[in-house]
């Protein structure tokens, strides 16, 4: 679709008060609310091999994740002898997005493979594994924004799947921004191709499901007032996902008893 | 849950079993595992498949790009087949850039689909000497138990029928990247499919588990379409006595046949 005629079709009603986000609406392309996510689905057991695995699709985004371990760590260099390692690598498939990128790592993945890390450990609990390694290995099947959300999702399913024990489980989303108006889960265009007014803000969230950050990016430019409304609206949406995740693991063991 | 290695007394337990010419999940010795075909099913790929032998699985990707024509073949396409073995896909694969398995696979696949003429490169054209049509096709692994080749070159050829060209602005002289026009790749009706025969003592098998694949001395994969091979690699360190070669001959036809059967049901 040529891009003036996508922009055409994004509107934006301000209501009278300009700064009042909360009575700021956004006509969005996708046809979706400003605090509506995109519809959401997960499956826990895809990969045979793996101890745990999961795959997680929001809208056009789809993520699936194997864990392997907790095994030996090689390097033997990099063993913690107090407790195990996380180990998580984040990649997108050459063909995942419009435009092929060249297969294997680059500076990008590297980055999200660390942050997804981060966003984890926090409720993993490998204590009682030292001088070992849990690989957690995400890819992005298709692509269409938000893949370290979804990634971070699958990853967390398929630990409790491979029963890594965890105090809790974590749930992703990006809030964001378009224009003034805070808004849930951009997609794609509304992420790289979206240019009215202040353009678009975005902001990867990981909650534990007691509420707690594990992981927060932000890319382009808010206010600190309309960063804790859009906390607040991601917190929400996180609670959704958390239903969806601890169903699919639900599922799995039905499937188990079958 | 696979194994790093399998062990000892599996293999031997396989090898009296396959001298009974018995597999253990019952199959005959030229007998493949169930198929299952899905094309589509990447959104951003201009073609794309996922195949599933038994618990085996890939996904492959087509793609395709404007590029230079070499210089030995001016008014013809390019084609590059890339294959990765994901750590994801099994605890035997580590990450780092492909190694020999997986450069292997890329490359069978890659002769198996180029030398029979499976796609017309002279179509894929723009301006000779100036600008031509780059085909990617990349593999991925998603679960290993045993015959990844096989399931790459199925893989391959679903998502190459699969494809649908991507719109090129002749004026601006680029590709409108996520727009497809509603043509298919210029290839032919008759498909090149991939067979790989394993020499287990004096037995040949197809489609081996990743147990069988273990016990496996040698193996040809022979690449052929309605009778006409077109490809074969020989893989592993032992030797194979000439007649036991002619015997793999002789089971290709019906393999083939029993295959293709097998593809044209997966993909109704």
């Amino acid at each position: 679709m040529d891009p003036n005629t996508k922009m055409k079709k994004i509107q934006i009603n301000m209501q009278e008060n300009k700064h009042n986000i909360k009575m700021a609406e956004i006509k969005r392309q996708s046809g979706r609310k400003a605090d509506e996510i995109r519809p959401i689905s997960a499956k826990v057991g895809i990969i045979p091999n793996a101890n745990g695995s999961a795959m997680f699709q929001s809208g056009n985004t789809i993520a699936i994740a194997a864990v392997y371990g907790p095994k030996e760590h090689h390097p033997r260099n990099q063993r913690n002898p107090a407790k195990g390692t996380l180990r998580c690598t984040y990649n997108m498939m050459s063909f995942s997005v419009t435009d092929r990128i060249r297969p294997g790592p680059n500076r990008r993945s590297t980055e999200i493979s660390k942050i997804t890390e981060w966003a984890l450990e926090p409720v993993v609990m490998l204590e009682d594994y030292p001088g070992m390694v849990v690989d957690v290995h995400i890819h992005m099947t298709q692509a269409d924004a938000g893949t370290r959300c979804a990634g971070i999702n699958a990853a967390a399913m398929a630990l409790a799947h491979a029963g890594i024990p965890m105090k809790n489980m974590v749930s992703s989303i990006a809030a964001g921004k378009l224009d003034k108006t805070i808004v849930l889960d951009l997609d794609k265009y509304e992420d790289s191709e979206f240019e009215d007014g202040e353009g678009s803000t975005d902001i990867p969230i990981t909650f534990t499901n007691d509420g707690k950050l594990t992981h927060i990016q932000v890319d382009g430019h808010i206010t600190t007032e309309q960063l804790k409304q859009a906390m607040k609206m991601a917190r929400e949406a996180s609670k959704k996902i958390y239903e969806v995740q601890k169903q699919a693991l639900k599922d799995s063991l039905v499937g188990d008893l079958k | 849950m696979i194994e790093q290695t399998t062990s000892n007394i599996t293999k031997k337990r396989i090898q009296e079993y396959l001298e009974q010419g018995k597999r253990f999940d019952g199959r005959e010795l030229n007998e493949f595992r169930d198929l299952s075909i899905e094309t589509g099913v990447s959104k951003n790929a201009d073609g794309s498949a996922r195949v599933k032998i038994g618990n085996t699985e890939v996904l492959v990707g087509v793609k395709m790009n404007v590029g230079t024509p070499y210089s030995d073949s001016p008014g013809k396409g390019n084609m590059m087949v890339t294959s990765e073995l994901l750590p994801l896909s099994s605890p035997r694969f580590e990450n780092g850039p492909p190694k020999f398995p997986a450069i292997e696979v890329a490359r069978v696949i890659d002769r198996g689909i180029r030398e029979c003429g499976f796609i017309d490169f002279d179509k894929l054209c723009i301006k000779e000497g100036e600008k031509v049509w780059t085909v990617f096709i990349d593999i991925y692994s998603i679960n290993d138990d045993g015959n990844l080749l096989d399931a790459a070159g199925i893989g391959a050829v679903a998502a190459l029928r699969n494809a649908k060209i991507p719109k090129y602005d002749e004026e601006e002289e680029k590709v409108l990247f996520g727009e497809l026009t509603d043509k298919s790749l210029p290839i032919k009706k008759d498909f090149p499919i991939s067979i790989t025969f394993h020499k287990v003592g004096k037995n040949i098998i197809v489609d081996p588990t990743r147990e069988e694949e273990d016990v496996g001395e040698t193996r040809i994969t022979i690449g052929s379409s309605n009778g006409i091979i077109s490809s074969m690699q020989k893989g592993n360190s032992e030797a194979i006595e000439v007649e036991e070669f002619e015997k793999v001959l002789d089971m290709l036809d019906k393999t083939w046949k029993d295959i293709f059967k097998k593809i044209e049901k997966a993909v109704k």
